[in-house]
């Protein structure tokens, strides 16, 4: 009984993975130009807008974003009629932007706490040397940051993983999903749970040995 | 004003908070017992206590809730003989408290070990029974140290609550779901519930910076 619903769990855990994979990189393209602004353009006016999105994407829970983006936007129905609609009727680029939205905000306040860490000296060495503020980031601030920052990111990126299980809610077959409606139609409810936590802690376990390695090949030297 | 639902949004805020306090209650209680199993010297505690924690940290908490409130219904069913009838209230705070253990039992693990020991050693001497130890000289620097993760936890706490509306409980989202789709009109009814989620957040953080600060040992 267990093997002819394997198939349809696998490809919810690739759909999990997907979902993961796209929602991680939105995050990490904002959290970069968000932190770029946040630390080394204070004075621009963009600081206020990104303080207030970081604030009410980390006040709220996953589960209203998910939800408002997908149920809350359908309600203009300009948008409805609009170029985006085929995108945004679909639940996973729904999920997609919620969940990198999310990570966006979360990520962000990870890199501006790194970024703070790196001593000043050599800010100031690059400021010396005549480079762009731009320059200086993407190529001193921005790697160093994102070394120190490795340990926590892990965290956030077992979070996300977490967070996935929420798309269930807007209709989207991953994992969770695909348990749910085996379980609806088998009523194996402790089996398929079971298996659906194990694929959970599988992908763990894959997440944090990816970390490990990449912190052993470029992670903090300050040990 | 909001369409006259209001007032059921209000009493869905109010099932919210309960569920939190009392998620926070058990899980307090629980995060203590897991922690006193990982700092204990009995190799089978500390082992047991690190797979139940590494489990629930690594499983989503939609998950969590879920096995909790259908499998244990199924568990109690076959233990008791016939159907018992678990309200998704006590099975979403007990899942919650879990979740909140398996994380607070590593903060009070690590507040404990920052308290210096030889403190505990001065106070044996001068003939303090172990339970006064406990109350007057670690409870008080444990809170202080374990302040921040604790904070932190009851505001992810805060947000995990709107997960129980998907096993049914009557929840704040519940009340958005319903006032949604009588009206037809989602974006205004989940922009409220998210303005109240963060008033609930923003609120427990002023109280946890003032918790801080009271907190803080003058020797600091």
């Amino acid at each position: 009984m267990l093997q002819q619903y394997l198939p349809a769990m696998l490809k919810g855990m690739f759909c999990t993975i997907e979902l993961v994979s796209c929602a991680l990189a939105v995050g990490i393209l904002l959290a970069i130009i968000m932190a770029f602004v946040l630390t080394l353009k204070k004075t621009s006016r963009w600081c206020g807008p990104f303080k207030t999105f970081i604030f009410v994407f980390r006040g709220t829970p996953v589960l209203i974003q998910i939800v408002i983006i997908y149920y809350g936007l359908g309600q203009f129905v300009w948008l409805q009629h609009s170029v985006l609609w085929p995108l945004l009727k679909q639940p996973f680029f729904c999920a997609v932007m919620a969940l990198g939205l999310n990570t966006a905000a979360y990520t962000t306040e990870l890199l501006v706490g790194s970024i703070r860490a790196i001593p000043k000296g050599q800010v100031a060495a690059c400021y010396a040397m005549g480079m762009s503020t731009w320059l200086m980031y993407r190529r001193i601030i921005l790697p160093h940051a994102m070394r120190l920052a490795l340990p926590a990111y892990s965290n956030e990126v077992i979070m996300v993983l977490k967070a996935t299980s929420l798309a269930s809610a807007i209709t989207l077959l991953e994992l969770t999903g695909t348990a749910q409606s085996i379980i609806g139609q088998t009523y194996m409810t402790i089996p398929f749970l079971l298996l659906a936590g194990g694929f959970y802690l599988l992908l763990n376990s894959v997440f944090i040995g990816v970390f490990k390695w990449v912190e052993h090949c470029y992670g903090s030297t300050n040990k | 004003m909001l369409y006259g639902y209001l007032p059921q949004l209000l009493a869905g805020t109010w099932v919210t908070i309960q569920l939190a306090f009392t998620a926070l209650l058990f899980g307090t209680l629980l995060g203590f017992l897991f922690a006193l199993a990982k700092l204990s010297n009995n190799k089978v505690c500390y082992i047991i206590a690190e797979i139940i924690t590494s489990f629930i940290r690594g499983l989503p908490e939609l998950l969590i809730i879920f096995m909790v409130y259908f499998a244990g219904t199924i568990v109690l069913a076959k233990l008791w003989g016939s159907y018992v009838n678990v309200s998704p209230f006590f099975s979403g705070a007990l899942a919650l408290a879990f979740i909140f253990s398996a994380y607070l039992a590593e903060t009070l693990r690590g507040a404990y070990l920052a308290i210096e020991q030889g403190q505990l050693i001065a106070a044996r001497a001068y003939g303090f029974t172990a339970g006064q130890c406990f109350w007057r000289i670690t409870l008080p620097q444990m809170w202080h140290y374990a302040l921040p993760g604790f904070g932190n936890l009851w505001l992810v706490l805060i947000k995990d609550t709107a997960i129980v509306s998907l096993i049914g409980l009557s929840d704040l989202m519940s009340a958005t779901h319903v006032a949604s789709a009588a009206t037809a009109k989602p974006f205004i009814f989940y922009l409220t519930a998210g303005a109240i989620y963060l008033a609930l957040t923003s609120l427990s953080m002023i109280i946890l910076r003032y918790a801080t600060q009271r907190s803080a040992m003058r020797h600091d």
